[in-house]
């Protein structure tokens, strides 16, 4: 039986996920008063889960956490790099039973409406996790509200923004990125005549990428003070089809299957022109032939704007967030603290390239990083998604119906009243147009 | 009358009385466990493993099944807050919503699932079957064609199905490379839900076929050597030989396997997931795929997921029932 995933395993999957009665801790919970008035007197082990690239960026972490445990001595840290994809099961399945649940979690900022709703994670407000809040940047700070408590503190920020190959724009005579997709998919056809072998862009078919279209329309997934499901209004047709007119006349051919590796490799190796991407893949392009050693030769621009006239992209990024359950709240507050500090969010930028979340961060030192630099003003065009605990679950019918629509097998109307529908049983008490 | 309290019969007693009344079930428990404790005691582990692994999870899926029961409304036990369960019994509410086409994803999903389990178990038996008679002869290097034709099943299933992704990939993939040197346009090998259907049905016999062969040739070396040599000497050609002595003498492993192939086939996950990624429109998952998306996605909904695994539960039961059933009376 080697092979099969039978019934009865799928069962126990869920029961164990469901079961194991936690009976652990409740008693020894230590005073906040006395945490507040004396943090060196803070003792204890707690456990965090970083979800970091656990090569390239977890050093960085961990060194901190040294840091960390030489200020307060008294404080022992039990670092645990957790994979950022299965993160977000293995933290719910810990949190629910109270049992071998982090103190302290690095939570992708789209997550924090779910566990927050869930009562996973601990408000901050009024803690020693959140201090300076008026230093942080608008955008980040917005992504741990929930229902009007802060849940979370940020520790990274990111968005999406076009990044373009210099060499390919000179070759075809183009002196500007695009602003708006129109000028995208002129460009694109200037490129394919003049520069042979190269493509526009390669779209990929991940619904998240689908936000700087939508938002650029003034369109998004729903609207929670209405409660409406909005991902069929007629902005988000419009923005859709304008996905489908790239799609169709500037992208090169995606491979479904494989599409994000595909698109890496196309574009690091001088393929493709211009990508929509986040600052995470930067590593990655100047590894490529066409970055390799030559690292001005990236580009980095805004998402081209919709008819608005708006350049808008989401908020990404990472919150450090407590567990509602952990036995040592001061401390895990005050590690939230030290790691979310302008000091260590310095360290951070400078050692790993990732945007900081406080404005006193972004310093002389921190800005010679060119994906910071470049990234920076990118940053006022992000605004955050929709804060839903569902919104996990949203992803995949929208994801499926958009998939149907670029290969042609369903128009975009049919495709997002297919999506809207499916949000509609996902989404209690909200109507469906 | 007067009736004999009979002792504890010694075993061996040969004559026993004709109308021993019929002992109550108490007592025949008693009995069977004064004179069996012992095995008692042997099967106790695994009765116990049994309960644990098996009996309790079913039982609570099928509860939970009848519920409504999702990560909202469970309890919660988180530190010093305890969370109580809200959710409530809905009875055969869910079963309703599955299986009258209501949730608009069940049959579709089905006709799918079954459609990759005969295309798939077919398939693999044919092939199986095949290399099983090709490998039964006397040829040189015997041993090492089993063995390559083995290795598939040694490969740990999800490295063979990544490396199958990496062929298949339209722009860098090996296969398009070999076919566009030859002149031939590249293909989409994974573009449309009917290529990717094609692309995993391929991939899972490749997957299936070593179990396949090395089950059939056991099978094979079975089958008495005279049995050929008479059907030789009476003239048979070689296809009655295969259909007169050959396919009755599999019959029994045949029957196992192909069970046992449509089990793991109906149910086999990593394939689909593995090939195919995130990226595709829905129309190839199957109903185990469908399932993990409801337990596994955002908010998790339990119920909708254990329903859907005692739904395939039953499919699969009254498909082994009905087979076992069907081979039965087709031996008598």
């Amino acid at each position: 039986m080697r092979r099969g995933i039978s019934a009865v395993a799928m069962a126990a999957a869920i029961v164990l996920g469901v079961t194991a009665c936690g009976g652990s801790g409740s008693d020894n919970k230590s005073d906040k008063g006395a945490a507040a008035k004396d943090p060196a007197a803070v003792s204890g082990t707690i456990t965090y889960w970083d979800t970091s690239d656990a090569k390239n960026e977890a050093p960085t972490y961990q060194a901190l956490i040294k840091d960390f445990e030489a200020k307060y001595p008294h404080i022992k840290v039990n670092y645990q790099n957790v994979d950022f994809t299965t993160v977000e099961q293995k933290f719910k399945a810990a949190a629910q039973s109270g049992k071998g649940a982090p103190d302290v979690v690095r939570t992708d900022v789209g997550l924090i409406p779910e566990y927050a709703s869930l009562h996973y994670i601990a408000p901050l407000d009024g803690t020693a996790a959140l201090t300076d809040t008026q230093d942080f940047v608008a955008g980040p700070m917005n992504t741990t509200k929930y229902e009007g408590k802060t849940y979370g503190v940020p520790s990274v920020t990111d968005t999406l923004g076009l990044l373009y190959n210099k060499d390919i724009f000179a070759k075809a005579g183009i002196t500007a990125p695009p602003a708006t997709w129109d000028e995208l998919i002129a460009d694109s056809a200037t490129i394919k005549a003049k520069v042979p072998g190269v493509a526009g862009t390669y779209v990929n078919p991940d619904s998240y990428f689908l936000f700087p279209l939508l938002f650029g329309e003034g369109a998004d997934l729903a609207d929670p003070a209405g409660k409406k499901v909005t991902i069929n209004s007629p902005e988000a047709v419009k923005a859709v089809t304008e996905a489908k007119k790239v799609y169709d006349t500037s992208s090169l051919k995606v491979d479904f299957a494989s599409a994000y590796d595909n698109m890496q490799t196309s574009f690091k190796t001088g393929k493709v022109a211009m990508l929509v991407q986040g600052p995470w893949s930067v590593g990655d392009d100047l590894t490529g032939s066409a970055f390799q050693g030559k690292e001005a030769n990236l580009g980095y621009a805004p998402v081209p704007a919709g008819s608005t006239g708006k350049a808008l992209a989401p908020t990404g990024g990472h919150d450090l967030a407590v567990y509602q359950g952990s036995k040592n709240l001061d401390a895990a507050y005050l590690f939230t603290q030290f790691m979310t500090s302008s000091a260590s969010q310095q360290t951070i930028a400078q050692k790993n390239g990732t945007l900081p979340t406080r404005t006193s961060a972004y310093t002389a030192e921190v800005l010679k990083n060119q994906t910071i630099a470049g990234f920076k003003p990118i940053m006022d065009t992000a605004r955050p998604r929709v804060a839903l605990p569902q919104v996990g679950s949203l992803f995949t019918p929208l994801q499926q119906q958009y998939i149907k629509i670029l290969q042609g097998k369903t128009s975009v109307q049919d495709g997002l009243n297919a999506a809207a529908q499916e949000f509609g049983k996902l989404l209690p008490g909200y109507t469906v147009q | 009358m007067t009736t004999a309290t009979v002792d504890e019969p010694a075993p061996g007693t040969a004559a026993r009385p004709p109308r021993e009344p019929r002992p109550g079930l108490m007592t025949s428990i008693r009995r069977s466990w004064d004179r069996h404790w012992y095995a008692w005691a042997m099967v106790a582990p695994v009765v116990i493993v049994l309960a644990v692994l098996v009996f309790y999870p079913l039982g609570y899926g099928t509860y939970l099944s009848l519920t409504n029961a999702n990560e909202t409304n469970v309890a919660k036990d988180i530190g010093p807050v305890h969370i109580g369960a809200t959710y409530h019994w809905v009875g055969l509410h869910n079963y309703w919503q599955v299986l009258s086409g209501k949730d608009g994803d069940f049959y579709p999903r089905f006709e799918w699932t079954v459609v990759w389990t005969v295309a798939c178990v077919a398939v693999t038996y044919a092939i199986g079957l095949a290399m099983a008679m090709l490998l039964n002869r006397k040829v040189r290097f015997r041993l090492f064609y089993r063995l390559c034709l083995i290795l598939p099943w040694a490969v740990p299933a999800f490295i063979g199905v990544f490396a199958w992704r990496l062929m298949l990939n339209s722009q860098y993939g090996v296969f398009n490379d070999i076919i566009t040197s030859f002149g031939l346009p590249a293909q989409d090998w994974l573009g449309t839900p009917l290529s990717q259907k094609i692309a995993v049905i391929m991939v899972n016999i490749w997957v299936g076929v070593p179990f396949m062969m090395v089950a059939l040739l056991g099978g094979l070396q079975s089958i008495p050597g005279e049995l050929y040599e008479a059907a030789e000497m009476d003239g048979a050609t070689p296809l009655q030989r295969f259909t007169n002595v050959t396919v009755p003498g599999l019959r029994p492993v045949t029957s196992t396997v192909v069970l046992l192939s449509t089990v793991w086939t109906f149910n086999m996950f990593a394939i689909i997931y593995l090939l195919l990624g995130n990226n595709t429109t829905g129309d190839t998952d199957i109903l185990v795929t469908y399932a993990y998306e409801k337990a596994f996605t955002g908010v998790s909904d339990y119920s909708a997921a254990a329903t859907y695994g005692i739904v395939i539960l039953l499919i699969l039961v009254a498909f082994s029932t009905f087979y076992r059933r069907q081979l039965k009376s087709e031996q008598a």
